[in-house]
């Protein structure tokens, strides 16, 4: 593990989180937590033409959690929901431009997860076990 | 004038191994011992010394290594009992955790003593192994679970432990030491106050029997737990201390071997008390490491480990004072806590800084420790706590301090 995974980038969007808050009348309302550590990612998600037209997150837990939710929430913006669905663990890692490691990799994925399960969700679709597992 | 260094700890770090390594290129710093202590080349050895020279299932066998397996597992039960001043050594019941103790008495004292409407008076600084079993006993038999508060101090309020232990109360149960504030609550009156109702009185001695003398004769409580491994012995062996009468009229908890005098196909006799509720072949190597570890507290003695460890919270609390936008919780005396500082650090989050450390080869650990209800009741989501043992110095201390520093550095820039 190394400080180099607090780079600029990341402590920004943990200061100054991109499509932080609420939506009026979201289409999908969704929250998990890591229960290891108690990190909490909420998600509101508008849906329009099968695709993410807006979207908010809320949150409270440590830097790479809440900047890799905020990251998110841009990338999926405008994306189709199987596009969503198809994100997946290097895309967050991308996002993030660094491997937080093993200890803090739950970290960085549970904004992934709050995401999917929001898509899932509004589908009416079972949750597959790779995204139950990513947290 | 500050007071002389009492033990070697220098000669000490020489007894635990691990202590050299490093990590991340850097010396080990650790911090973490109020989740794990280290442990020293005796314990190591003397477990080592059972599996290759005596190994053999105690109690029934008629063999030579058996009778020497079960005097040295009967021989570590003694001297945990003569450790914490029990009066009879049957009084002292081997455990997998201390966990497992708090559920044994949960389980077969609660079911046959708590009844619909009795209260279970708990602490909310309470160990979640303190509380979610006395929560299931509530939940099955309609009893009530109240918790005693904190003030602004990390110390229980006097009113609440006089109010909430009333006569609906069956059973208090208080942590010794917290682990997440460090605070040493008055086990022995709440004991008194729990007794004068006619309630029982368990005390989690899981963060105090490893860092100070802790008489249970002296303090009277009815039941105590802790574990082997946050005392300088292994993982899997934990020990309940019951008082002989209160355990004789106890039901088994877990049923098997080990703990029948007869099984018949119409049913079973229990043995005497401690082996009734030690059921099945038990942790045999890890009862002789923990004997082999309370050998080694008693030769440094715990008043020594005590005087050490006060020493280093103070320096540690005097230095993480000058460290900008550190807030410790707890009492800021020593004299009323152990050596476990909780603590935030400006609006670093606790895993983030306790990753920064970690790349300095500090080990702490970063959360809600087990302790949830406290922490809301902090109003904190997370902390990251710093917990001091015998082998640790004032110069770790200080490379702790620079990792602060660093850290702070790294988030305000």
């Amino acid at each position: 593990m190394s400080s180099d995974i607090y780079k600029d980038i990341i402590l920004d969007y943990y200061r100054n989180p991109r499509n932080f808050g609420d939506l009026q009348d979201p289409d999908v309302r969704v929250k998990d937590s890591n229960p290891l550590c108690g990190d909490i990612i909420e998600m509101q998600l508008k849906i329009k033409d099968g695709k993410v037209e807006d979207l908010r997150f809320k949150g409270r837990g440590c830097a790479i959690s809440q900047a890799s939710a905020s990251m998110l929430t841009e990338a999926a913006k405008g994306k189709t929901l199987d596009q969503v669905k198809a994100l997946s663990k290097p895309d967050v890692l991308n996002l993030l431009g660094i491997d937080p490691g093993p200890t803090r990799i739950k970290c960085a994925l549970l904004g992934l997860k709050v995401l999917k399960l929001g898509v899932y969700g509004f589908l009416g679709q079972a949750v597959t076990d790779d995204v139950k597992q990513l947290v | 004038m500050e007071k002389l260094e009492t033990i070697n700890v220098l000669k000490i770090r020489e007894d635990f191994p691990i202590l050299k390594r490093h990590v991340n290129g850097k010396p080990l710093v650790y911090f973490d011992n109020a989740a794990t202590s280290q442990k020293p080349t005796c314990v190591i050895d003397a477990m080592d010394k059972f599996y290759l020279e005596y190994n053999a299932n105690i109690h029934r066998g008629i063999h030579k290594l058996a009778e020497e397996a079960t005097v040295a597992h009967e021989n570590a039960r003694e001297n945990v009992g003569k450790f914490i001043n029990a009066k009879h050594t049957e009084e002292i019941v081997f455990t997998r955790n201390a966990t497992e103790a708090m559920n044994l008495v949960a389980y077969a004292w609660g079911r046959t003593n708590i009844e619909k409407g009795d209260k279970i008076v708990l602490t909310i600084m309470e160990h979640h192994s303190n509380i979610v079993p006395w929560q299931l006993l509530a939940q099955e038999k309609e009893a009530q679970v109240e918790f005693i508060k904190i003030d602004q101090n990390g110390f229980l309020r006097e009113n609440e432990i006089q109010e909430l232990i009333d006569e609906k109360t069956k059973i208090v149960c208080v942590v010794h030491a917290s682990n997440v504030i460090g605070t040493i609550n008055p086990v022995k009156d709440i004991a008194k106050a729990a007794h004068r109702v006619g309630a029982l009185c368990f005390v989690d001695a899981a963060q105090s029997v490893p860092h100070m003398r802790v008489d249970a004769k002296d303090i009277d409580c009815d039941f105590m737990a802790f574990s082997g491994h946050k005392m300088l012995g292994p993982t899997g062996i934990g020990v309940l201390y019951g008082k002989r009468d209160i355990l004789e009229k106890m039901p088994p908890f877990l049923g098997g071997g080990e703990m029948i005098k007869e099984v018949h196909t119409t049913g079973a006799s229990w043995k005497e008390i401690p082996y009734k509720f030690e059921a099945g072949t038990p942790n045999i190597a890890g009862a002789i490491g923990l004997g082999a570890a309370v050998d080694y507290l008693r030769k440094i003695g715990m008043q020594n480990v005590l005087d050490h460890e006060k020493q280093i919270t103070a320096y540690a609390l005097d230095k993480m004072a000058g460290v900008k936008g550190t807030v410790v919780y707890g009492s800021k005396d020593v004299n009323r806590r152990v050596g476990v500082l909780s603590f935030n650090l400006g609006d670093i989050h606790a895993h983030d800084l306790a990753s920064i450390l970690d790349e300095d080869g500090i080990a702490v650990r970063s959360g809600h420790h087990c302790a949830q209800p406290l922490m809301e009741f902090l109003d904190i989501p997370a902390a990251t706590r710093a917990s001091f043992y015998i082998y640790n110095t004032k110069e770790e201390v200080d490379v702790f301090i620079n990792a602060l520093e660093k850290a702070r550095k790294l988030f305000d820039r």
